[in-house]
């Protein structure tokens, strides 16, 4: 007792500061520091290194709005990438037949596709839980790409559709992936504040609350439905951001890049980093592309054969899925927690 | 009308794989409660071991008992090793091992025998309107399920088998052997599983060729009820000639679309599914 209140009031002071600035701008005050950081990151490497950070940032989106749904709302999908099949496809049709819009607004319009296919999704799924929703959002993933079959014309059949983003304002002379990179990561941030705040307010309470307990929270008078609507909404939206975003940055949108197998490896990323929180999506994003990135390396160092090489990164995403369910549920950043825990109570204990 | 019979006779036959690959996903969720997204994948496997049998031997039949004997031993030993240590913990971490399993062993199939497709053999002549083939495929699946229905029906093991899955504790204080009967339904389930591999990968052999197929199986599974085999046989054929009918008048693409919209729709009205019990929710 008498260690914890000598370092009580120090650890007491900061906690109380911290709380005394609202969230939204201490969120705000985060973004602002983490997109000074990116830009430095980008300013420092070449352009292939600023499209890897470019398409880090469009999966931390893409996790977080998971995170959202798996880890505070307690609903699985196993179809995430559908809504970021729909994003990228709505920026490509809007890139294409209607050129005079900004980008800003087609990234919006993606969000705004994606979140009306996760408010009918979500309201399918406020009915079904665990495998039934899984085996529904499961057919979404494998059903939807196909869809591009049915109008080749429209949608550029299995090849998709190719386009050139033109955004850069015309007086900003730096490469076009700096600028790509930038502009990514400003939309995720703005998202990201976005999000945090609502993880932190009364929503993200209902959320967690529905998920602890579906009777207890409608005794509390939580709308357990409308709740478990609103996650997929937040979530999809950030899925139909996402994909516009990737479908921005490369330029193309074809049915090949949303297989079931992104949808799972999504999930995968998300327990790696950490299932409840955000912070546990960018670890998900990093480990996402930069595991692609080892696995080529590691066959090219080792010269593995072709068939190996290529089914090398599901290989990886299956073992870490079953490895950190069996030994680190709460994946990387609940390990970072623990770390942190530790280190606050040994110092305490050394004082 | 002769197309509306061949639709329904072609839809009857796929029809009788969804039955058997959802009969082994409802086998596994009546005994553990758990959906094995990694079905497809054991029999994946258990295809692909057949394929290097028949390759090897020349004999059909063989690498048919082959693909049968791996499934079984599969399913135990995934039961065994990665299920049993998790099941207690969430609905979400079984389904999460389940869905790492058929990444690794898909990964590890297309390592082996690489992504590209490999011919494979039907068992009987498969030409003309419901070939030898087909009527092969339906009658296995029919004399399978009801051999298992029998075993659970009648058998003083099919009844250990409920009781374990039924009341876990009560059936341990009775002395029945609850984790090998957990372990014995995951094996079975694995059979089934691979006999329903068996007859829907012909004429290609792929990493992801039951990944359509285990979608359907799941969506009978779950318009069955999921606990219940019967009504996962019927979903089952009723989907196969459903989606045969979608395929043939709509459009081979909207197949997967419209076995989502039967599902929301069988959901959105049952949510239990159509034969499945509604049991009360625990407070």
């Amino acid at each position: 007792m008498g260690a914890d209140t000598v370092t009580k009031p120090a650890t007491r002071t900061t906690a109380q500061a911290r709380r005394a600035i609202p969230p939204l701008l201490l969120h705000l005050g985060a973004a602002i520091i983490a997109l000074v950081l990116v830009v430095a990151l980008t300013l420092a490497t070449d352009p292939f290194t600023n499209l890897r950070i470019a398409t880090v940032g469009y999966y931390v989106l893409a996790l977080a709005g998971l995170a959202v749904l798996t880890g505070m709302g307690g609903q699985i999908s196993l179809g995430h990438g559908a809504f970021l099949f729909i994003g990228a496809y709505t920026v490509g049709l809007l890139v294409i037949h209607a050129p005079s819009l900004p980008i800003w607004a087609d990234l919006i319009a993606a969000a705004v596709a994606g979140g009306i296919a996760g408010l009918l999704t979500g309201a399918a799924a406020a009915r079904l839980h665990g495998p039934y929703l899984a085996g529904a959002t499961l057919a979404l993933a494998v059903g939807l790409p196909a869809i591009t079959q049915r109008f080749p014309d429209f949608l550029g059949g299995s090849n998709g559709l190719s386009f050139t983003v033109n955004s850069e304002p015309a007086g900003l002379a730096v490469p076009s992936t700096r600028w790509q990179a930038w502009l990514v990561w400003l939309t995720v941030l703005i998202a990201l504040v976005l999000l945090a705040n609502i993880a932190r307010g009364r929503l993200g309470r209902r959320m967690r609350s529905v998920r602890d307990d579906e009777v207890a929270a409608s005794l509390a008078g939580i709308h357990v439905g409308r709740t478990k609507i609103v996650a997929f909404l937040i979530s999809a939206a950030c899925g139909g951001l996402a994909g516009g975003l990737q479908a921005f940055l490369l330029g193309t949108a074809a049915p090949g890049s949303f297989t079931p197998a992104l949808s799972l490896s999504l999930l995968a990323a998300l327990v790696l980093g950490g299932i409840g929180s955000l912070w546990g999506a960018l670890w998900g994003a990093l480990a996402l592309v930069y595991f692609q990135a080892w696995a080529e390396d590691v066959s090219d160092a080792l010269q593995l054969p072709t068939p190996v090489a290529n089914n090398l990164p599901l290989a990886l995403y299956g073992v870490i899925l079953i490895v950190i369910t069996f030994v680190a549920p709460h994946g990387i950043q609940g390990g970072l927690r623990r770390l942190g825990a530790l280190a606050h109570r040994t110092r305490g204990g050394n004082r | 009308m002769d197309r509306f019979l061949d639709l329904t006779l072609n839809g009857i036959s796929s029809g009788a794989v969804y039955a058997a690959l959802g009969l082994s996903l409802v086998i596994i969720y009546r005994a553990t409660r758990v959906v094995n997204f990694a079905q497809p994948a054991l029999a994946l496997v258990a295809v692909y071991l057949a394929y290097a049998v028949n390759k090897a031997t020349g004999n059909y039949w063989l690498a048919f008992a082959v693909a049968l004997g791996a499934g079984v031993v599969m399913g135990a030993v995934v039961e065994r090793v990665l299920i049993r240590p998790v099941q207690r913990k969430s609905e979400l971490s079984a389904i999460i091992v389940t869905l790492g399993l058929l990444l690794v062993l898909q990964a590890l199939v297309g390592m082996i025998w690489s992504n590209e497709p490999h011919a494979f053999p039907y068992a009987f002549d498969f030409r003309g309107r419901f070939s030898t083939n087909d009527a092969f495929a339906v009658g296995l699946v029919v004399v399978t399920a009801s051999a298992l229905l029998l075993l659970f029906k009648v058998t003083p093991i099919g009844l250990k088998m409920r009781a374990s899955a039924f009341r876990p504790d009560v059936a341990r204080l009775l002395g029945v052997r609850v984790g090998l009967m957990l372990t014995l339904g995951w094996a079975l389930a694995a059979f089934v599983g691979s006999i329903a591999g068996m007859i829907a990968t012909a004429p290609f052999l792929y990493p992801n060729v039951l990944d359509g197929v285990f979608v359907y199986a799941l969506t009978a599974a779950v318009i069955g009820g999921l606990d219940n085999p019967i009504g996962t046989i019927i979903g089952g054929f009723v989907l196969g000639v459903g989606l045969s009918y979608v395929s043939g008048y709509l459009g081979p693409e909207l197949v997967t679309m419209a076995a989502l919209a039967i599902l929301v729709v069988v959901l959105a009205v049952r949510p239990n599914g159509l034969f499945g019990t509604t049991i009360a929710r625990r407070v």
